[in-house]
């Protein structure tokens, strides 16, 4: 058993951050892409919203709350890619993806760096970035923080921001929900002046300043910016003893004193 | 008694169905349950300047690289544990793909159910805002003729229908008739790619007779029907290196050499020589005595 009275780490505090953004979800699909988001949303299962639907990310709609990466026990439903697409046009879903590229204005990358027709680097493809973004709440998760991810203008739109779905007319931003974006550093959301990224929180032990430095583009930031809780023990319990007891959370965040 | 007709082939009578230029769907997803036995066969064909339209893994990387893509339609390539497919990075980084598509991932099962339906389009909000609307200028937009809740007259995407000449899809058992079923976990768009092809290959890693379909698995399973399928293949292990559960799961050690290969000019011809200069047969045993060096 790990010592829940051991120092907080910051992959802890990412947890419970994510948690949070999934806390007034209610009854519906949660879809975490990647390592954190994972752990965060079944946090919130286990905790602030346990109506929330999850599967395991291929075909089944979990009936409990398996360990990350391990095998349902219970099985609550099949939901298999074009059902995922049902519910994406249902609109009772929350994604939280990565993002190689997030700019000012809430706009997401996954797709390419560089012009689209020769790009210096090919990544994954938009995926169902578009799709989400204009149907269901989505957010984004940055594990590593800087200004080559933080950038002005994305190179390609994957994910559009709420600003360009209003410009994209209602059929677009009627349904466009970017709720929350967490990073290793801190926590935003849109509400800053003409749709752009607002400061919500400093992760403890981060300063204003710190993450000025890591973005590239002037971010909205209020006069007093609250640092992010840290997870009560209850909380971490659940993160260290039950949800990711081999520590796989580190590997996505590092402990911040290794770091340095 | 009277029977429907037995369609079943060969790999190379699949082949010979095909033809330079055509358009050419690939089931399965990303890689999971790809017909990469009939991936390898057209590797091995002359056929050129095809249109691929495929949710991507592999399968893309490999025709790509060979050169057969003239125009390639797509949301995403990927082989799930190797996140971005070498080769397909390399087509697009070095611009050899004339025509490249990427569209959102569920445009595509929207595209497929038009071709499905016989209609020219369907509506969907997926495109609004992004680039996929920037970079693919034939994408229209339609205007819905009721006014919603707000007076508004909503703009969606028109997702034109796609249509193909072929589709090829991987599914665990078939009949001699086109009857087939998917074991695993996900049917994925397999039946819609049927649906919104003139003709469609189905290979399996085995034919039974029809009863044997439905024995010990529930009916639903049967995801195709005959009167959607013109050939069926016999080709075990034929969606290697992808999975094809409950049969086998992805070959990890296959798919990280294959990565690894891709990078080093040397190692890539090293790997074509050795895994795709041969029939399907001679694959398999290469695959086979990959796996026996390392154990």
């Amino acid at each position: 058993m790990t010592d829940v009275n051991s120092t907080v780490t910051r992959a802890e505090v990412c947890a419970a951050a994510i948690a949070d953004a999934f806390a007034e979800d209610g009854e519906i699909f949660g879809s975490p892409m990647g390592t954190l988001p994972m752990l965060g949303a079944r946090l919130a299962k286990l905790t602030s919203n346990p109506d929330l639907v999850m599967s395991d990310g291929e075909s089944l709609y979990l009936g409990g709350v398996p360990p990350i990466f391990a095998k349902a026990d219970v099985v609550e439903g099949w939901i298999p890619f074009r059902r995922v697409f049902d519910v994406v046009a249902y609109g009772k879903r929350h994604v939280m993806m990565g993002a190689t590229q997030v700019d000012k204005h809430g706009n997401q990358n996954i797709s390419a760096i560089g012009p689209f027709e020769q790009p210096k680097r090919q990544l994954l493809g938009s995926r169902g970035a578009p799709g989400n973004t204009v149907n269901n709440r989505t957010s984004y998760w940055v594990p590593k923080h800087s200004s080559r991810v933080f950038v002005e203008k994305v190179d390609i739109v994957s994910g559009v921001g709420p600003k360009a779905a209003k410009e994209a007319g209602p059929a677009a931003s009627k349904y466009n929900d970017i709720h929350r974006i967490i990073s290793n550093l801190a926590v935003f959301d849109m509400g800053g002046p003409d749709d752009t990224m607002r400061l919500l929180s400093v992760h403890p032990g981060v300063t204003v300043d710190e993450v000025v430095e890591a973005t590239g583009f002037e971010l909205d930031i209020p006069s007093e910016v609250p640092t992010t809780r840290e997870p009560d023990s209850a909380e971490l319990m659940i993160i260290r003893n039950m949800l990711d007891p081999k520590n796989i959370r580190d590997r996505e965040v590092p402990p911040v004193e290794a770091t340095k | 008694m009277t029977r429907p007709r037995s369609k079943q082939m060969t790999i190379d009578e699949v082949v010979a169905q095909l033809t330079d230029g055509m358009t050419i769907g690939i089931g399965g997803w990303g890689p999971r349950r790809k017909p990469m036995a009939l991936v390898r066969a057209i590797l091995r064909s002359e056929l050129k300047d095809l249109t691929i339209v495929s949710w991507g893994g592999a399968d893309v990387g490999l025709l790509a690289e060979a050169g057969k893509i003239k125009k390639l339609i797509y949301a995403f390539v990927t082989m799930d544990s190797v996140p971005l497919e070498p080769n397909f990075q390399a087509a697009r980084q070095n611009r050899t793909i004339p025509e490249i598509c990427e569209w959102d991932e569920g445009m595509f099962q929207t595209g497929l159910l038009a071709a499905s339906q016989r209609l020219p389009f369907l509506p969907m909000r997926a495109g609004l805002g992004s680039d996929v609307l920037v970079n693919n200028p034939d994408l229209k937009l339609v205007a819905s003729p009721y006014a919603d809740e707000n007076g508004d007259f909503e703009e969606f995407v028109a997702v034109p229908a796609l249509k193909l000449d072929v589709a090829l899809v991987h599914m665990n058992r078939a009949d001699a008739h086109g009857n087939a079923t998917y074991l695993g976990p996900d049917p994925y768009f397999d039946d819609l790619f049927a649906m919104a092809a003139d003709k469609t290959f189905v290979s399996c890693e085995q034919i039974v007779d029809t009863a044997g379909l439905t024995t010990d698995v529930p009916v639903q399973r049967v995801l195709l029907n005959r009167m959607m399928v013109t050939g069926v293949v016999e080709t075990p292990n034929g969606a290697h290196f992808t999975n094809c559960v409950p049969d086998y799961e992805r070959d990890e050690k296959f798919q990280k050499h294959y990565a690894a290969s891709v990078k080093d000019p040397e190692a890539w011809a090293a790997f074509k020589e050795r895994f795709l200069s041969g029939d399907e047969a001679a694959y398999q045993d290469a695959v086979k005595a990959f796996h026996a060096e390392q154990d």
